[in-house]
């Protein structure tokens, strides 16, 4: 019996020779060759990992980081029809009034080159000098769901692949006992659960890409993997002889049969034995000194925490999984903001802050592309009640923030400016597209070049639209 | 090991990929331009010199030959293309220049540069003629010529005609016809999804009379798991699910349109039938029920519910995703391009995308779903829609609106009399006593009425409905949405079909209708309706198809393995009344289907997806099969038919940690008694997070169109089938009864009953051994057998010994032939 190496290089053969099929072999040779190309990337790497911290919902940029000051003087005034441009609203606001709704906290400036941060962020504002607060990002939906598959797979469309897929597919897996990607999704809302948003596994599907490319969603409760655990009754020994057994029988069954396939399934139940052991060792925490749990703020403790899934974030990447995305879904603000926000900003402050020294303090910083951001923003103008401590705010596709840090990217620095209503971008716009050819490119792939056939289309993240690195924000 | 690895692979990659066009070549006549050239020009060159009038570069298309723009121009004394000599053709020119200025494919298109096998299939191309042929996909097929072959005794069947001249080009043999076991499995699993019984394998073996396997086939077609079975492959194409599948992802009952699907394959209705049916069912004249709950195709889209969405969007999302469904399902062509830009690849302007939404346009339907009370929330039905009630269950509830009304009335009546008693100026007390009376009889009456409305709107929530699609009386304009932009209308255009297709003939020429266009995919002369439906239904028997994108034969889409069998086999159909049954059984009949599946490891590697049918497919099968297999062999299988979506269980907290608070439902409850082990078409799919049981083993999310599964092979799906609550249980439930059997039959009967194979003296000794070891192991660990074994003791059977069986089953139920269909 071959090594479990070479039945996996086997089996990316076979892969081969099924897409090459007959007579469209340069087609799938193309998709071959790039692929190949990206065991070593296109460019040198800046960075191996990327964790993707989602706000699902849309924080507000108006209360978080896209200060405003002269906002205040506009209260309860109308929006100039000379910013809005009779632009698209949603179907909640359609029709209304827009009524300028300043933010009610307060703004201070952090670190050496003094960026603006909100009050509700203490902890981050600590860590300003590493962070690049990017003001300029944009997209086109205007609702939940097909701005967050936008963000995810760089299309509103269901049915395309996400990105810690394409960094799967692009980039090939660093630790074999562990997935390349694993999504976290957050269960614990401080301040309920009024503005709690839904996801979807198509966020971190692989599309047409192969499925094994997609993101394991892990669990809070429960396996962390589905069905990892050996069931009640059958334990490690019982399982190992079993698993011999089938392995056995398999392996007679080869050598009548001749298919690949059936060592192909040797090796995966293998590989699911070991991760039987990876796994529970990954999400144990108890190792954990007490001074770095309590970094990441009082909530750790709680399973399925926004704050515990920041440090189980940072198990993986030490651990080698590419791609972690983290949710929060709690930002949908659409009315009492100024009561709602600050349960949310407080979950995700210090453990975001801590994440960063965490990683740093392993020299795991540089090599991880820490990214931070919803799927679109929050109007200006105030949705439902407006004074001056209550107010709501609706979707706002035309501008919002969001943070970069570590992964080759400048700390200290701000990015984008948008117009004094914090309604358009003012300069430097950032487009969806733009921050993946930006992720891509830290993890040394050119976002042109990583593509993959299906439907008569190189389908690329990137999409059909010329994207942008955005070199400026890089070190 | 990455680097080196995928340097050998990429060695190796190149070496076939030469083999490969190499024998395309050596094997087919002379250099035919749909089959060589087509691709190569499409891939490289018609993003910019094709259909798309947008993007065109210096006034060519090379997709044409003909025109003021066609490759046999001549511009400034320049001939893109001058058929015969590559010295007088611009385009050879630019193919061959060192001069990166020069260079076509240019360097900045992101383009691969052409290979060296790919430029010369070019030159001789060029060289001998440049004869252009029409797309062969858009070409209505031919009467078939029955192929030569040298072999004359393999097989006298006209599909084995066509598979082994391609053998014989390629100086390959068929293998052997597979044993009866093997067939009779692979035949059961593909006919009704399930594994043959002891029995079914006994009678099988036991049938020496002339046609055994053909009477067996007759047998598989007539049950009604055929239709279940197939089914499911429709229903993953129109992307049928419980769930809406946008925001909140609320329930939505679509199970009568599966009911009826299931039906429409059981009573094998003529598939052009079935096409028109779907399409346009509400436009039959005295539309029956069938053909409106089918026309229920149309709703199967995403929806979003209202709230948040402007309802124009939400409106276009849907037609555009209904004209993408027919399209994929009907056409087998990628027009949805079309939404943003004329088609790069097909000749599919955006002008045709959006004449083909004019037909879906005008559904008399809100484009977002309603409110949260009432009964059709609860019932996920949204109108238009058809009660599907029987006529008791009508009689029933005409009855209970009666009583309610009568209920009413009472109350009515009787504070009608409370008011007059008020008014009253009789004795104070007198009225005062009357009134009270009257209030207790109001009391009475209320609770009565509460009770009648209360027991009408329990029934109504169990009185069956589907919804279906309505034309509106005044036609909805329809536009050309500038880049798919909703709010960018462009031209108004009128209901149309693409130019390259067949014309259109509707009734009236003022303004086609939906049935116009039913009628028009089912005619004789449309290219691509029998190509598209006889390529997914081989696909369905051979693992792939005939051209293997099924869900593209456009001309992106992957050169046909066999094109004159694809060819053959869509004719016949239609010749013999698009009958589905009849199709299966040509299929199945011949020898190429009956092939053993075995081959040497070095035979797989050259040809993995058996593209040439030199053996019999064999590939892992699909989610439902396994689930269903588990059941059915344990004996847990419950085979009830048809009606709503059952929730078997599932791992806890996977609706809450996605679905929103307000989502209806949004925690996961498991149905329970039998239901939850029925088969698995019948599974509800949550489109935010279907079943993991299924996903992980490759069934789509049904938010989109899929025409085929993938198939992989990971730790993922290996944790599942060892480890899964239910799935074990059926394994406890298979060791009982293997249990009850004579001693040493035990480990025979039980091989068969899971591989349908008897275990040989190797096998056996294996089989011996675990079990005596995991006896063994649950001896020296009671409580490991009492935990595994709760709540299912066996008379006169210690716990061990059903904790090993069990543990033996599910060693079984893991083993690569057991998920494999081979």
């Amino acid at each position: 019996m071959n090594t479990e190496q070479d039945i996996l290089i086997q089996q990316a053969r076979r892969q081969f020779l099924k897409t090459s099929g007959m007579g469209l072999g340069a087609t799938a040779l193309a998709s071959l060759l790039p692929q190949n190309a990206h065991a070593k990337g296109h460019h040198q790497p800046r960075a191996k990992h990327v964790i993707f911290l989602f706000m699902a919902g849309a924080p507000s940029q108006v209360d978080l980081f896209d200060y405003k000051p002269n906002l205040e003087k506009h209260f309860r005034k109308p929006l100039p029809e000379s910013i809005s441009q009779g632009q698209r609203v949603t179907a909640m606001t359609r029709g209304k009034e827009q009524l300028v709704a300043p933010s009610m906290f307060k703004f201070q400036q952090a670190g050496s080159n003094g960026i603006w941060m909100s009050e509700l962020l203490p902890h981050l504002s600590k860590a300003a000098d590493d962070l690049c607060v990017i003001k300029s990002f944009n997209t086109n939906a205007i609702n939940h769901d097909p701005a967050k598959t936008f963000v995810c797979t760089g299309s509103e469309i269901p049915g395309k692949a996400s990105m810690g897929a394409w960094l799967s597919y692009g980039l090939g897996a660093i630790n074999r006992d562990l997935p390349d990607f694993v999504v976290l999704t957050s269960a614990y809302w401080t301040g309920g659960t009024r503005n709690v948003q839904g996801l979807y596994s198509r966020l971190w599907g692989s599309g047409y890409l192969p499925s094994k490319h997609q993101g394991v969603a892990f669990q809070t409760s429960g396996d962390p993997v589905l069905f990892l655990s050996n069931p009640k009754g059958i334990n490690a020994t019982v399982r190992r002889r079993m698993l011999d057994a089938a392995k056995e029988l398999n392996a007679k069954h080869f050598t009548e049969i001749g298919d690949n396939e059936i060592r192909t399934t040797i090796a995966q139940q293998e590989m699911a034995f070991r991760m039987q052991a990876s796994v529970p060792e990954l999400t144990d925490l108890s190792g954990e000194p007490k001074h770095v749990e309590e970094a990441y703020g009082p909530e750790v403790g709680k399973n399925g925490s926004f704050a515990r899934n920041c440090l189980l974030a940072r198990r993986m990447i030490e651990r080698g999984v590419r791609f972690v995305k983290v949710f929060h879904r709690g930002w949908d603000h659409h009315s009492i903001l100024p009561k709602q926000l600050p349960g949310q900003a407080f979950d995700i402050d210090q453990p975001v802050a801590a994440l960063i020294n965490d990683l740093k303090q392993r020299g795991l910083f540089d090599d991880t592309l820490i990214v931070l951001t919803g799927e679109f923003g929050r109007t200006v103008y105030g949705q439902g009640n407006l004074t001056m401590t209550d107010y709501g705010r609706d979707h706002h596709p035309r501008c919002f923030s969001g943070l970069l840090a570590g992964g080759g990217v400048q700390g200290g620095m701000t990015y984008g400016e948008t117009d004094e209503f914090s309604y358009n971008v003012a300069e430097n716009p950032v487009a969806i597209r733009d921050l993946h050819a930006t992720m891509l490119h830290q993890l040394g792939i050119d976002h042109t070049r990583l593509s993959f056939p299906f439907q008569g289309l190189d389908q690329k993240l990137t999409g059909v639209e010329p994207a942008r690195v955005i070199d400026e924000i890089l070190v | 090991m990455n680097h080196q690895c995928r340097l050998l692979i990429f060695a190796f990659a190149l070496n076939s990929f030469c083999l490969l066009t190499g024998f395309a070549q050596t094997a087919e006549s002379s250099v035919s331009f749909n089959r060589d050239i087509r691709s190569i020009l499409s891939d490289r060159c018609f993003q910019c010199h094709g259909p798309d009038e947008n993007e065109r570069a210096a006034e060519l298309r090379l997709d044409r030959a003909d025109g003021e723009e066609g490759a046999f121009r001549t511009v400034d004394g320049s001939t893109a293309i001058k058929p015969g000599s590559i010295e007088s053709s611009e385009v050879w020119k630019r193919i061959i220049t060192n001069d990166l200025d020069e260079i076509m494919p240019p360097p900045d298109a992101n383009k691969k540069p052409l290979t060296d096998v790919e430029k010369n299939l070019i030159k001789v191309w060029i060289e001998t003629g440049a004869q252009y042929e029409n797309f062969w996909a858009f070409e209505a097929p031919k009467p078939p010529q029955e192929p030569e072959v040298s072999d004359k005794e393999w097989s006298d069947h006209t599909i084995d005609q066509y598979v082994l001249r391609k053998l014989e080009r390629e100086e390959l043999h068929p293998k052997p016809r597979a044993d009866r076991r093997t067939l009779i499995r692979r035949l059961t699993l593909d006919l009704t999804g399930l594994p043959p019984t002891r029995d079914e394998i006994a009678q099988f073996l036991k049938d020496d009379q002339p046609k055994a396997y053909e009477r067996l086939v007759d047998r598989l077609l007539k049950r009604p798991q055929f239709g279940e079975h197939i089914a499911r492959y429709w229903l993953d194409l129109v992307r049928f699910a419980d769930t809406n599948g946008i925001h909140h992802d609320h329930f939505r009952d679509q199970s009568p349109y599966r009911d009826w699907v299931i039906r429409a394959f059981n009573q094998n209705l003529p598939y052009d039938e079935f096409v028109r049916y779907q399409l346009a069912g509400d436009l039959f004249p005295e539309a029956t029920k069938d053909q409106l709950v089918a026309s229920g195709f149309h709703r199967l889209h995403r929806i979003i519910d209202r709230g948040t969405m402007l309802p124009e969007e939400s409106q276009a999302r849907n037609v555009i995703d209904r004209v993408t469904a027919v399209s994929t399902s009907f056409m087998g062509l990628t027009v949805q391009c079309a939404v943003c830009h004329d088609h790069k690849y097909d000749p599919i302007t955006s002008r045709d995308f959006y004449q083909l939404y004019a037909f879906f346009n005008n559904i008399d339907a809100n484009p977002e779903t309603g409110g949260r009370s009432g009964s059709d929330f609860k019932k996920g039905l949204q109108p238009p829609y058809i009660s599907l009630a029987t006529l008791e269950q009508e009689a029933k509830a005409t009855q209970l609106r009666q009583a309610e009304a009568m209920a009413k009335k009472q109350v009515d009546e009787l504070k009608k009399q409370i008011k007059a008693v008020e008014q009253k100026e009789s004795e104070r007390e007198e009225s005062e006593r009357e009134k009270v009376a009257l209030q207790q009889k109001l009391k009475e009456a209320e609770g009565l009425l509460a009770n009648a409305k209360a027991e009408r709107n329990d029934f109504d929530l169990t009185l069956p409905a589907a919804m279906v699609m309505k034309e509106r009386i005044e036609t909805r304009p329809s536009h050309i949405m500038i880049r798919g932009d909703y709010a960018n209308l462009g031209e108004q255009v009128t209901r149309q079909t693409p130019a390259f297709l067949p014309p259109l003939q509707p009734k009236n020429a003022e303004l086609a209708t939906r049935m116009d266009l039913a009628n028009w995919f089912v005619r004789r002369e449309h290219p691509l309706t029998a190509r598209v439906a006889v390529n997914r239904f081989w696909q369905q028997l051979f693992g792939v198809g005939i051209v293997k994108t099924s869900e593209d034969l456009g001309t992106q889409g992957e050169w046909p393995s066999h094109p004159e069998l694809l060819d053959y086999l869509a004719w016949t159909f239609v010749e013999n009344g698009w009958d589905v049954k009849t199709l299966f059984k040509e299929m199945v009949l011949s020898e190429t289907y009956c092939q053993v599946s075995d081959a040497t490891p070095d035979e797989f590697g050259r040809d993995p997806e058996n593209r040439l049918l030199s053996r019999a497919s064999r590939y892992r099968l699909d989610a439902e099969i396994i689930r269903d297999q588990i059941l059915a062999t344990s004996g847990l299988l419950v085979s009830e038919m048809y009606g709503k979506s059952v929730k078997p269980p599932q791992p806890a907290g996977l609706w809450k940690a996605v679905a929103l608070p307000s989502s209806y439902p949004n925690v996961f409850t498991a149905d329970a008694g039998d239901k939850i082990r029925r088969r698995s078409v019948y599974t509800f799919w949550k489109r935010g997070l279907p079943p993991p049981q299924m996903t992980i083993l490759n069934a789509p999310t049904r938010e989109e169109c899929i025409a085929r599964r993938e198939r992989t092979n990971t730790p993922l799906q290996a944790l599942l089938l060892l480890n899964e609550q239910e799935y074990l249980k059926a394994a406890r439930q298979l060791a009982s009864n293997m249990l009850r059997e004579a001693p040493e039959e035990r480990l025979s009967v039980l091989y068969e009953t899971v591989t349908s194979q008897v275990p040989d003296a190797t096998e056996t000794a294996v089989l011996e051994k675990t079990l005596n070891d995991l006896k063994a192991l649950y001896r020296e660990v009671p409580e490991l057998s009492s935990q595994l074994t709760e709540g299912a003791s066996l008379e006169g059977t210690s716990a061990e010994e059903l904790a090993a069986w069990t543990v033996l089953v599910n060693t079984l139920y893991n083993l690569d032939i057991t998920k494999t269909r081979q």
